[in-house]
């Protein structure tokens, strides 16, 4: 928002209040309340306006307090963000980023723990990312404001209290580049955002166990980064996608697809993904705990496809 | 991207100087020599150059003027005196019923009639459905079939020049069934509470494709919702060319002085089919059409003052008629023989730069249709 004047934030308590989740906390008093500007409830109305100013010049970060209340917003972001660049013949375009909490969290129920990748992963014009560490939300916040294309970054409501050194200086990471977190031999294990920790676990279990798997954070949900997935595939011949998406429609659903399409030949075992199943998520703890994958099926998964 | 709209008269060619236009052009266009931009036609001082966006300045005074081209005639008058600001002119956003505000605009009718065809010279390169129309050079956001949606995007636009501090606004327009979505309500209730340069004109013609008002809302028309919200309103007679002038001519003052929102119902009708896909005597009495059609047609009204006045006449008016129609044909005819955009442009524009998988996309169908000529459109342009 120093760098450039035409950045401004536009969402419900994004102002004095600092956002849900506190990420913008001291914006509107640095800045001011019109660039740091508080809406009506009215996300597809909120997002529309940032698709005129967009188009008008300005560079919008739209905030939907949680991911899942940008399905009202669903309109805009398919039939006008994604599109209006491409049926206006490249005459407007719509450098807007529209970004929040979303995943599962802690007993936040049903409504408030959507997983919107997978129902905007199919618009065209749209990007979309998900970051998963300090590190790399910085610099691929920056990214995605800097980007001429609408971008969607995804956060994970029980990621905001990581704390991690990171440089004070500029930088901006690819928006389309997948992260090494780390390599392996035996096993491709593909994942993103709050999975990632998960995942971690389990390869920490998996080591000790006598397996070398390789763990990749993707990052970018749309376009993935099938360069890096493709090296990794061809080196362990086994792929293990862990997501937080439903298994129907979800982003393990596409990337199976893709890298059976592109990488077939190299595999030597089917794709496994494990997904949350097709249930919504319900409040009881013990019960919610159960729709997200635990470390412990990681484990379970890498054996059986390393047998 | 600083743009004045509008017709002038001929006391302005200091801002076609500012603009870049030569002392030799001038000069050029006094004689009416060969190298006059307007081919010797008009009289002297009676400039025109649309590389300066400037419209050739007409003797007469009176087109035909449907009210939304009068709202959009309105709104740019005042940028006359505004030689040392920025001339960044108002930005619309429309449906599909405000053709008028385009051609006011500069928009031509050979423009028109390529995006209506697709073909490769259409500015949305063959994307969008006819009259669908959208020019960055004429400050019109591309028209989207999904109702209502421009409404916001007017906010927000305004809200764009308010934070620069334009000397511009925002008009949009959307008609009786467009102020049924959820997305008007918002946007109005925003535009209040934000206090933006915004003008709202809903075009009340009573009919939603087969849908009467009165079963589109129970509320005493559109003036009371914006009133509701906050916003300053007033019912206009939308067939009166010269009350929708003056009311959007003071509405325009209004916001951007005050930089609050604006909304202007104009009252008409619908005389014409929804669509060309519409038959509505299914659903109305053919006299009640025929009754508006003669009563209160808004450009025949003009008509008979300007005529009144002596700017206009019979022999004018039919002359005026066939000469467009001409026009318009010609365009139609050019445009009909355009070749269509090549294949590439199918793939542009998704984003800035087509990513992997969409060039990927592009050579399997170019090796598709490299290897089975035959299942596809022979004038295909590769």
């Amino acid at each position: 928002m120093e760098r450039d004047p035409r950045v401004c934030v536009i969402g419900e308590d994004v102002g004095h209040y600092g956002g849900s989740y506190k990420v913008t906390k001291d914006l509107a008093g640095k800045y001011g309340d019109l660039r740091v500007l508080d809406t009506p409830i009215a996300e597809n109305s909120f997002t529309g306006m940032a698709i005129g100013a967009a188009m008008t010049g300005l560079r919008p970060i739209v905030e939907g307090m949680n991911m899942g209340f940008l399905l009202l917003a669903f309109n805009q972001i398919s039939n006008n963000c994604g599109m209006l660049h491409y049926t206006s013949g490249g005459q407007f375009k719509i450098p807007v980023v529209i970004r929040g909490p979303g995943g599962v969290g802690r007993q936040l129920g049903a409504e408030h723990s959507q997983r919107l990748e997978s129902y905007f992963q199919s618009i065209p014009g749209i990007q979309m990312v998900a970051c998963s560490t300090p590190y790399n939300a910085k610099g691929l916040m920056k990214a995605a404001i800097r980007s001429d294309n609408p971008v969607i970054l995804f956060e994970h409501v029980l990621l905001y209290n990581l704390k991690e050194r990171i440089p004070d200086e500029e930088y901006v990471l690819n928006l389309e580049e997948a992260e090494m977190v780390r390599p392996g031999e035996h096993v491709t294990i593909l994942t993103y955002s709050r999975m990632r920790y998960h995942v971690m676990q389990a390869a920490k279990t998996l080591v000790n166990k006598g397996y070398d798997p390789e763990v990749i954070d993707i990052r970018s949900l749309k376009p993935f980064d099938l360069y890096t997935i493709g090296n990794s595939v061809k080196k362990t011949h086994r792929v293990l996608i862990v997501e937080e998406c439903m298994r129907t429609g979800g982003i393990g659903a596409s990337l199976t697809a893709a890298i059976t399409e592109n990488f077939h030949d190299y595999l030597d075992a089917q794709i496994v993904c494990l997904s949350s199943q097709d249930v919504p998520t319900p409040y009881a703890g013990t019960l919610e705990e159960w729709t997200v994958v635990q470390p412990t099926q990681i484990v379970t998964a890498v054996q059986q496809l390393c047998r | 991207m600083e743009m004045f709209y509008g017709a002038m008269q001929y006391r302005e060619p200091g801002v076609l100087l500012w603009r870049g236009f030569t002392l030799q052009e001038f000069a050029n266009q006094c004689f009416g020599n060969k190298f006059d931009n307007g081919k010797g036609r008009q009289m002297p001082i009676h400039y025109g150059s649309t590389k300066h966006n400037y419209f050739t300045v007409a003797s007469t005074v009176g087109t035909q003027i449907p009210h939304a081209v009068g709202a959009a005639y309105a709104l740019k008058m005042e940028e006359r005196d505004a030689c040392t600001v920025t001339y960044f002119g108002d930005g619309g956003t429309s449906t599909y019923r405000e053709p008028g505000v385009l051609l006011w605009r500069g928009f031509t009718l050979q423009e028109f009639a390529n995006q209506c065809f697709g073909n490769k010279f259409d500015n949305g390169k063959g994307r969008q459905m006819p009259i669908h129309y959208g020019s960055t050079k004429h400050n019109y956001f591309t028209v989207a079939s999904t109702v209502g949606t421009q409404i916001p995007h007017a906010v927000g636009a305004a809200y764009a020049l308010k934070m620069e501090e334009r000397d511009a606004c925002t008009v949009t327009y959307f008609g009786d069934g467009g102020t049924s979505t959820g997305d008007f309500h918002a946007a109005l209730n925003f535009a209040a509470v934000m206090e933006v340069p915004v003008i709202f004109i809903c075009r009340n013609n009573g009919w939603a494709i087969s849908t009467p008002s009165a079963d589109q809302f129970r509320s005493d028309g559109i003036v009371v919702r914006g009133q509701a919200y906050g916003v300053r309103s007033i019912r206009v007679d939308g067939n009166d060319a010269l009350a929708m002038y003056n009311a959007v001519n003071e509405a325009r003052t209004m916001a951007i002085g005050e930089q609050k929102p604006i909304l202007i119902e104009a009252l008409t009708y619908r005389a014409g089919h929804h669509s060309t896909s519409d038959d509505s005597t299914k659903y109305r009495p053919g006299d009640e059409i025929e009754w508006w059609r003669m009563a209160q047609d808004p450009v025949t009204r003009f008509r008979k003052w300007i005529e009144m006045k002596g700017w206009w006449s019979a022999e004018a008016e039919s002359e005026f008629r066939s000469s467009v129609r001409k026009q318009v044909l010609n365009a139609i005819q050019v445009a009909e023989k355009v070749e269509k955009p090549p294949i590439k442009e199918l793939f542009t524009d998704v984003y800035d730069f087509p990513p992997p998988n969409l060039c990927e996309q592009e050579a399997s169908l170019r090796e598709a249709i490299r290897r089975h000529p035959q299942d596809y459109p022979p004038d295909f342009l590769m």
